[in-house]
């Protein structure tokens, strides 16, 4: 593996698999009565975070602290960022500490990939803008993965709001590279136009998304990030785009349902079919910590 | 060593383990990926049927307690396997496997990784190969054959579980 880990693109279904298979051992030093393993001692790792993120932040941090790095997060709002650094500058700043790793999430499309052009330490990217989000869909290909036991050949459901998610990008990069049958839903306004060029299926109609699916990941309307009417209204939206138990009945009778978080209850999914009998949303966050080791881990040992 | 070798000096050895202790419900096998596994799981059967009584066996892979894994600043990461211990090993004597003891470093990580799984009352080593040349304090409790070697050869472990074949052959290298 490189150093750094920017984006799935940059990943061959190999190294996507040497992940998989890696974080597979990891799972088993959670389960332990000590949940903790020598790898990464004397190993700095800094959590770089200027957006807001309580799972992906707390997830990184246990994966770091279970191989035993030193960790430090530095926040934003504490930050030198209100007195009008650069992020570049930041980093550097940072950098001239010596640290090893520095994980990242920005509100920036291409910041991570800044950052590792300028700076000697591995970058992680932990989501960037509307670009990427790595570590999202490693731990939701390692989701699929244990309950399908394969990639290839699923039907993968993916609905939502598409334009602004990051966690889209990166899923349907690693799962056409595995192999998987994709498919969009959303609502016009919110597909990336020209998106089906990365070989997959688009389609307004979620019923047709769903239908004989082995996976159906719903993405979070990110309000947050519109500055202009995409649909009516919430209650519009969920009547002809969220995902109900009647929806569900239409996919496979062994569908997984998997949600990056954090959800919007009755906006793209109705809260019974959230803590239903086929979601899997929480195992995702479980997952997330050992696929953050194994990520970790890999880079540890990385090179340009 | 051929196939014939190598499984009477697992039975001297399942013998040896039987004669010096007397409970066996305390005993515990813990194979050393990725030959040390096979090994302990035949040794805990040669016990079964000696005893009837079949200790149970698990796997531990030591690469995260390595000392050299972080040595290298670059270069590829050696691959990380699933540890599977599944019973408690608190207050069990524990009977660690492995195929060949040469430095001595795969045994000090082993035993890192072991005493974080609990608190055993005791661990002794086994080996079917013991080759000399110690970096460090450790020797073996149990041993299939020592082979005296140069530290420019190499000793070969092939088991049928991993290789199709058991066979045991130094090389030049």
């Amino acid at each position: 593996m490189k150093k750094d880990l920017l984006g799935i693109a940059d990943l061959t279904p190999d190294e996507i698999h040497l992940v998989l298979d890696t974080a597979e051992a990891m799972r088993e030093i959670g389960q332990r009565p000590i949940k903790k393993v020598p790898t990464l001692r004397g190993r700095t790792i800094v959590n770089l975070f200027y957006e807001p993120s309580t799972r992906t932040r707390t997830s990184f941090e246990i994966a770091e602290k279970r191989l035993s790095a030193d960790t430090l997060n530095i926040a934003v709002a504490a930050s030198s960022v209100l007195k009008g650094e650069t992020l570049a500058d930041t980093a550097l700043n940072i950098e001239a500490m010596a640290p090893d790793m520095i994980v990242v999430r920005h509100a920036s499309s291409g910041a991570c990939h800044l950052l590792a052009r300028i700076c000697r330490s591995g970058i992680i990217n932990a989501g960037d803008g509307m670009h990427e989000h790595p570590t999202q869909a490693l731990l939701d290909a390692f989701t699929i993965r244990e309950h399908k036991k394969r990639i290839e050949g699923l039907k993968i459901a993916i609905i939502g709001d598409l334009l602004h998610s990051r966690v889209l990008r990166s899923n349907v990069l690693l799962l056409t590279k595995l192999g998987a049958d994709v498919w969009l839903s959303g609502p016009p306004t919110l597909v990336p136009p020209g998106i089906e060029r990365l070989g997959v299926h688009v389609t307004t109609r979620v019923d047709e998304a769903v239908a004989e699916a082995d996976v159906i990941m719903m993405l979070r309307i990110q309000q947050e990030r519109m500055q202009g009417a995409f649909f009516p209204s919430l209650r519009e939206y969920f009547n002809v785009f969220g995902l109900t138990r009647d929806r569900v009945g239409r996919a496979r009778p062994d569908v997984i349902i998997m949600h990056p978080g954090p959800m919007n209850r009755g906006v793209e999914i109705a809260s019974d079919v959230a803590d239903g009998p086929f979601s899997v949303i929480l195992e995702q966050v479980a997952n997330g910590v050992a696929v953050r080791m194994a990520v970790l881990y890999l880079l540890a040992g990385g090179h340009d | 060593m051929d196939a014939d070798r190598i499984s009477r000096s697992l039975a001297r050895i399942a013998h040896e383990i039987v004669e010096r202790n007397r409970g066996i419900e305390e005993l515990a096998f813990v194979g050393v990926r990725t030959r040390g596994v096979p090994l302990a799981q035949r040794i805990a059967r040669v016990v079964r049927e000696i005893t009837g009584h079949e200790p149970p066996a698990g796997a531990l892979d030591i690469t995260l307690y390595r000392d050299d894994l972080m040595r290298h600043a670059v270069g590829p990461q050696p691959l990380v396997r699933r540890t599977e211990i599944p019973f408690s090993i608190d207050d069990k004597r524990i009977l660690l496997v492995d195929d060949v003891l040469y430095t001595g470093r795969t045994v000090r990580a082993a035993l890192d990784a072991l005493i974080d799984f609990g608190r055993p009352r005791s661990i002794e080593l086994v080996v079917l190969v013991d080759r000399g040349h110690r970096e460090l304090p450790i020797k073996a409790d149990y041993v299939g054959k020592n082979l005296p070697t140069s530290p420019s050869q190499s000793v070969q472990v092939q088991l049928t579980e991993t290789d199709g074949r058991d066979l045991v052959e130094i090389r030049e290298s």
